[in-house]
């Protein structure tokens, strides 16, 4: 067996070994003199005042217990019933994001969102922002009804208003995100025939306007293709971050995680090439990263179409020659698999992505996994026309602007402008559900529903639909937008009526398995999503890239000496439309681990360059201008970031979003601007970036736990080596005993439990897991989590059951600064769900003087809220550092009330999951394996007098995750997946099960804690020579 | 006469017929239907059947919320008798005079359809319908003495028990007074003869109260009597902080167990219908009050509306729902879950909630603290009969010599109910 030599760091701090990192390292608790108010400690006379009154309290408590009431329904619906939970397929979009739902609701409340396992495209698997979504229903910054300049009106009011007053207004105008539902363009088309053809003006936040643009050029019509990344046996990607944020990232992952997922039988995967500057989520999961500059993306991108040409023999084109490394081989690669193989590019150019285009035309991957002819519809903004608009608003030239849950002012680039040109137009109407930058400026707010109030259909791909449905009465006096629209339009039906007409002539129409239009409509219903078939023909190209390699040729540079601005997103704020949301907020980012807050990312060298050294979160501003925009931001040293770049994520900033996002962090959007008629997220001309002495701290988690030096948390290895021999990478201790080396199981103080009929546990592959977070917000949900706030992350205090441990790791010796700088230049990175193990032996149990934490004959490890009193024994022995203790009381306390929304007000409180506690201040809590779920399955299988099926019950994590590297199940069950993918082939009551799957392991097996997790290693598609 | 209508009177007039030819056959046979089955399995078969489907609305001797039963089949015809059961709404439809009769003298209410009673579950039926609970009848319209007399009914009567005690402490009274006499009687023989003076003294000691008060041993034993009791009352006190056992809170309806569960056994999940579905047991929605209440406006045969009943039609008119005053209350850190109980345990109502059918005001029977549950979970046997869940489990426990209990299989364990 090869050992491991690489060097495993959580953070710079841990790798340059600072002392005052190690002192903490050591620390499951560290002290701080500042608490989160700067009170001074209870003195002795508070004491024994708090002493008297609870005193006094307990004995006039005692006198009389509080009178409750339980109040029946008047007339119980069929369909409920208290304490049953039901599920609806409905349709979670924002603008063109999109997944197909199932939600859960409970006594008629919304309190889950779960992927719909019979979508095409997003599956069982959701993104943290899906699972987050369900808290912004019960958002008290949602308006409660109409407003009229600012004042509370009425429905009748503003339509009589709304209504003449666009009739005399002029030219209208509908701004709007990408409208990925059919029956809602058409309501828009009704509504603009009524105002003399209102113009539909689409933007998106995060415009893919680059590529819609070129398949316009080259294939002659403005769509996405679809992407199959499943299909590729090489993947290439400039700078998409098609794992995290570009585009349908969930539909990749799920894609791309096919192709990574590897046996012994079939030990064949993908090899990912990532060419970036910010180190992305994607760039973190590549085989091999290259950080290039932006300014030489689409040199790097020519250089390779002018590397596939030559071996084509098609004509190549002159552009400065680049040096980027990994690019030949990846060209080698890529025609040796013509067919498949798949290059995408993020890039906002219609120029570059011209190119992309003829990339994968001359592999001859159109068609295969890049397809145009089955067009995708998630985005479908025109840089161009919306670019237009706000000229003409501004010039006075529009009379009537009516903006369709859409924010302009805060998230298009010339956002400022958008609002300055508001006024000049005699009408403007917003349908935006709370008055955020854009609503708070217009004369007429008719608040559109929350999704999960509202029917809708989808259609986001040629042949693919799905329908929204209602899963609450709506809680505030609003109206769903299209019933607007279409009662502007001077319309009588309501938009249930007007969709279901639409379904009926189109889809129904089409099809031919039933004649019953309520039979048809209630199973699309029922299932959510409906496919149609459809016939497609593979499009040519039309022309040649020769104009587009020009402009790339002249726009881009192989030696640009500037600083360089790269805007990107980050996975839970997005682009910004839900930053109210707590959960985002307070979701560790993936890379750099950071909380609430955005920064500017630095490479090594430029904080070496610029003495900035950066010590747990402790850092310094920067002063950003571009032109005659400046900001001050944070700044974060970012290990992989690409040398003379800086980045910054969109999503921060907002203003009027709410109590959570206001003023939490920097508007990235204003340091964007309109170039040749895109919008540029690449600033690669005039930044300046000066670091200021004004300190700052960023709330990051990623340091707060530490293996002790234990390099063998994380096992890795890489394919060719896998083949070889498949335990390849795996750290296998022995221990010894009379005479013999044994595995640390064979030696046990403990006689070792026995599970009579279940033993539930988890695999965790980390070939699969791409670190998205989804599980993370997926368990903040489902088991009531409290949200705990910057001041109290940076205090360590985070209270998440499960977490993504990042690791970064390179082969460099670091001694000094240059060592450091080559150690960050491009490491790689490790991702590790890490969770309560579960162990059976477990350390934390014996330690407990009061029993509150215990073995359940089914091989959880219980812990036990009402029994708990607090020592933090249990987490200061706890190998895995998992055990979270509630420092306060986050529910009904004013002083989290802004942060820890679902705990503290009325209506957040209606998202709380009714089968878990609300834990109180004092008690550690830990992943439970969603132990509420595992009883309710049991529950089921019992009252049906049958044994559970496999895969029926599954935790909150498993169930979110979308390239399934998480599996739950029973391992004493010889049928479960479980049992399969750990190949355990014995049956056994013990809890000691002898695994065969190779690649599996223990985390700190060497101590023989023996947990129900079992971790894969991560096998890297690298060649030998370079490993 | 259209063709239509002559069609239509055809089965009408055979029907008629039907029902003279029967009405002169009862006649004849001065009670019950000869072609009705009297044997005990018919009965008894029958009576389960009525129980699970009719009892809620029928009795068989009394007008309830539908007709009281006995003798429909001397009434009716056995055949029509069936399809009223299984559809009355087609009868009514094809416009049957005596079911449409029926259907109006109940108000216009229709009985649910029992299409999957098969002909020999309905033959059954009629069977126990027909000669089924006589006895039970008759004792029900006396004053509930059949009631009493039941339930002392196991081992010595207590009555005996009583007269046995009696007896004894006769006994032993007799015992003292004869122990009483020998020793004046054996004194004063003593007096009689000569004896020295230190024999003296101890023949006439005196029983001397105030020493004894004033001894150790006195004062030790009856201080740590005292602490003890002290104890144990602040102890139970404690313990009894927060347990409601007993709380019978005045409800805003005077709503009686002991008329609904007790006197017309109605069953509790005709009401409580969530039971055997999931963790609440629901308190019962106005509109399942009102499926009876539609009709039974008053009790006791009194004219008008009863005004209890009468905040059942308020709450309904106003769209205003009853707040109930909870019961029983558990902490909100213990999860507990009816269908366990009810529907996989096989658990009685009774058994947590006491003789809910006696009680006229509901009040909490049982402690609900944690050591009731543990103690429970320590007694009860699985009930894994027919379970396939259970197998695996029950095949584990086969070599033991005891019961599977709910403790064998985790029932004890913190996460069962804390999470």
């Amino acid at each position: 067996m090869k050992e491991n030599n690489k060097t495993y760091w959580k953070g710079i701090e841990q790798l340059t070994n600072d002392p005052e990192f190690v002192k903490n390292a050591d620390r499951e608790f560290p002290e701080f003199t500042s608490s989160s108010n700067g009170e001074e400690g209870p003195s002795r006379r508070d004491f024994l005042k708090l002493m008297g009154f609870s005193l006094a309290a307990a004995s006039l408590a005692a006198c009389e217990a509080p009178v409750r009431k339980a109040i029946p329904y008047v007339n119980k619906p069929v369909d409920i019933s208290p304490s049953i939970p039901n599920y609806y397929a409905s349709t979670f979009a924002s603008g063109g994001d999109y997944a197909s739902v199932v939600v859960k609701t409970r006594e008629g409340r919304p309190i889950k969102v779960d992927g719909n396992e019979l979508s095409p495209i997003n599956g069982k698997g959701v993104s943290a922002i899906v699972e987050a979504s369900v808290l912004s229903l019960y958002d008290k910054q949602r308006l409660a009804g109409p407003f009229i300049n600012g004042e509370k009106s009425d429905w009748s009011s503003i339509d009589a208003e709304v209504k003449s007053k666009l009739a005399a207004a002029g030219t209208v105008k509908i701004v709007t995100n990408t409208i990925l539902s059919p029956s809602t363009e058409k309501a828009l088309a009704k509504f603009s025939e009524s105002f003399g053809g209102a113009e539909v003006i689409t933007y998106d936040p995060v415009s893919s306007y680059g590529i819609t643009k070129a398949s316009e050029t080259v294939y002659g019509s403005a769509v996405l293709p679809t992407y199959r990344f499943d299909r590729a046996k090489v993947i290439v990607s400039f700078g998409a971050d098609f794992l995290g944020t570009w585009i349908s990232p969930i539909e990749f992952a799920k894609q791309y995680a096919k192709g990574r997922k590897i046996t012994k039988e079939k030990p064949e995967m993908s090899r990912h090439y990532q060419f970036e500057s910010n180190l992305s989520l994607t760039g973190s999961n590549a085989d091999y990263r290259t950080p290039i500059k932006a300014s030489a993306s689409g040199l790097a991108v020519l250089a390779l179409y002018n590397a596939l040409a030559k071996k084509a023999g098609a004509i190549t084109f002159n552009a400065a020659a680049v040096d980027v490394s990994n690019l030949d081989k990846a060209a080698n690669e890529l025609w040796a698999n013509r067919g498949a193989s798949l290059v995408v590019s993020g890039s906002n150019d219609p120029n570059v992505q011209v190119i992309v285009n003829a990339i994968n035309d001359l592999l001859n991957n159109n068609g295969v996994t890049v397809d145009f002819s089955t067009p995708s519809y998630f985005r479908k903004g025109d840089d161009a026309k919306m670019n237009q608009f706000v000229t003409d608003l501004n010039a006075g030239r529009v009379g009537g602007v009516v903006f369709y849950n859409c924010n302009p002012v805060y998230d298009f680039v010339r956002g400022a402008e958008v609002a300055s040109g508001i006024e000049k137009a005699k009408v403007s109407v917003a349908t935006n559900g709370t008055m955020d930058e854009t609503a708070s400026l217009v004369q007429f707010v008719a608040p559109d529903h929350h999704y999960l109030e509202s029917w809708n259909d989808f259609n986001p791909r040629k042949g693919e639909f799905s329908l929204a449905q209602p899963t609450i009465s709506p809680l505030f006096d609003t109206r769903q937008a299209q019933e607007s629209f279409l009662v502007w339009a001077g319309e009588e039906t309501n938009y249930y009526d007007f969709l279901q007409e639409n379904w009926r002539a189109s889809l129904f129409a089409a099809q031919s398995e039933t004649s019953d239009f309520q039979e048809f409509w209630d199973r699309s219903l029922f299932n959510g999503v409906y496919s149609l078939e459809s016939t497609s023909s593979a499009l040519t190209a039309n022309g040649d890239a020769s104009a587009a390699a020009a402009a790339v040729a002249r726009t881009y540079k192989a030696d640009n000496a500037g600083t360089e601005l790269v805007v990107y997103t980050k996975i839970g704020i997005g682009n910004g439309t839900f930053a109210n949301n707590p959960w985002l907020q307070e979701m560790s980012d993936p890379i750099s681990k950071a909380t609430w807050d955005n920064y500017l990312t630095v490479s090594q060298k430029w904080a070496n360059e610029n003495g900035l050294k950066m010590f747990e979160g402790a850092t310094q501003k920067a002063k950003v201008t571009i032109g005659d925009k400046s900001i001050v931001v944070p700044v974060l040293v970012q290990p992989g970031q690409a040398i003379g770049t800086v980045g910054l994520a969109l999503g921060y900033g907002r203003t009027k979003a709410g109590r959570v996002a206001n003023g939490v962090g920097i508007n990235a959007y204003e340091l964007l601007s309109v170039n040749n008629g895109f919008v540029n997220f690449d600033v690669i001309e005039g930044v300046t970036v000066e670091l200021t002495s004004d300190k700052y701290k960023i709330a990051q988690t990623q340091t707060h736990q530490t293996y002790m030096g234990r390099n063998f948390v994380v096992q890795e290895s890489i394919l060719p080596e896998y083949k070889e021999n498949a335990f390849a990478g795996r750290y296998q201790p022995k221990i010894y005993k009379e005479g013999e080396f044994v595995k640390p199981s064979k030696i046990s103080l403990w006689k070792g439990h026995q599970y009579s009929q279940h033993h539930w546990g988890l695999a965790i592959d980390m070939n699969s897991c791409i670190g998205c977070g989804a599980c993370t917000v997926a368990c903040q949900v489902e088991n009531n989590v409290a949200v705990v706030g910057k001041q109290e992350v940076l205090n360590r205090r985070e209270m998440a059951w499960i977490r993504i441990d990042r690791y970064y790791s390179s082969d460099a010796e670091v001694g000094d600064n240059d060592g450091l700088e080559i150690a960050a230049e491009n490491p790689e990175v490790v991702f590790q769900p890490m969770m309560c193990q579960h162990c059976n032996n477990a350390p934390c149990e014996t330690v407990c003087p009061v029993a509150a934490t215990t073995h359940s004959s089914e091989g959880l490890n219980q812990m036990t809220y009402n029994r708990c009193i607090g020592t933090r024994y249990c987490a200061n022995n706890c190998p895995y550092k998992v055990r979270r203790f509630n420092w306060f009381k986050y529910h009904d306390n004013k002083s989290f009330a802004a942060v820890n929304v679902a705990q503290n007000d009325d209506m957040g409180k209606m998202v709380l999951n009714p089968d878990v506690t609300v834990r109180a201040r004092g008690v550690i809590e830990k992943c439970s394996m969603c132990v509420q779920r595992i009883q309710s399955g049991k529950l089921t299988a019992k009252k049906e007098g049958r044994k559970i099926q496999d895969g029926e019950i599954n935790t909150a994590c498993a169930t979110a995750c979308p390239t399934d590297a998480i599996v739950f199940g029973d391992m004493n069950d010889p049928n479960s997946k479980i049992t399969a993918t750990l190949k355990i082939q014995e049956e056994t009551l013990s809890a000691t099960k002898e695994v065969n799957e190779e690649r599996a392991y223990h985390v700190l097996e060497e101590i023989n804690v023996n947990p129900n997790v079992w971790y894969f290693t991560k096998i890297r598609n690298k060649d030998k020579s370079e490993a | 006469m259209s063709i239509k209508r002559s069609l239509l009177s055809v089965p009408l007039r055979i029907s008629t017929l039907a029902m003279v030819f029967f009405l002169v056959l009862g006649a004849q046979a001065f009670g019950a239907n000869p072609d009705v089955s009297d044997s005990e399995e018919a009965i008894a078969a029958g009576k389960s059947i009525f129980n699970a489907n009719c009892k809620t609305c029928h009795k068989l001797d009394q007008k309830y919320t539908g007709p009281a039963l006995r003798g429909v089949t001397d009434r009716r015809s056995i055949d029509w008798a069936k399809s009223f059961i299984r559809n009355s709404g087609a009868l009514i439809a094809s416009g049957d005079a005596q079911a449409n009769a029926i259907y109006k003298e109940y108000n216009n209410l229709a009985m649910p359809n029992h299409e999957f009673l098969s002909d020999s579950d309905l033959d059954n039926l009629l069977s126990y319908i027909e000669y089924g609970d006589k006895e039970a009848a008759v004792a029900d319209g006396g004053d509930g003495s059949s009631a009493s007399s039941s339930t002392g009914g196991s081992g010595v009567p207590s009555e005996y028990l009583t007269i046995i005690l009696a007896v004894l402490v006769v006994v032993l009274l007799l015992i003292l007074i004869v122990l009483g006499l020998i020793i004046s009687v054996l004194t004063k023989y003593l007096n009689s003869q000569k004896l020295d003076e230190e024999d003296q003294e101890f023949i006439n000691q005196k029983f001397n109260f105030s020493k004894v008060l004033k001894s150790d041993a006195f004062v030790i034993i009856v201080t740590a009597l005292v602490i003890a009791l002290v104890a144990k009352t602040a102890i139970d006190g404690l313990y009894s902080v927060g347990i409601q056992q007993g709380y019978a809170p005045k409800q805003p309806i005077a709503f009686s167990h002991q008329l609904h569960a007790g006197q017309y056994e109605i069953e509790c999940q005709y009401c409580h219908t969530g039971v055997e579905l999931g963790k609440s047991a629901n308190i019962p929605s106005a509109n399942i009050c009102m499926n009876c209440h539609t009709h039974i406006q008053n009790v006791g045969g009194k004219d008008g509306i009863s005004p209890e009943i009468q905040k059942i039609y308020n709450a309904v008119d106003n769209n205003q729902p009853i707040e109930w005053v909870r019961i029983h209350n558990l902490p909100d850190l213990a999860y507990f879950n009816h269908a366990q109980h009810v529907a996989v345990g096989g658990i009685e109502c009774q058994t947590c909630h006491g003789p809910i059918e006696e009680m006229e005001v509901v009040y909490q029977h049982s402690s609900l603290t944690m050591g009731w549950c543990i103690d429970c979970h320590r007694q009860t046997d699985i009930n894994a009969a027919g379970n396939e869940y259970y197998d695996k489990l029950v095949q584990l426990h086969s070599d033991s010599k005891n019961a599977l209990k709910v403790k064998d299989i985790g029932g004890l364990e913190c996460a069962k109910c804390h999470y």
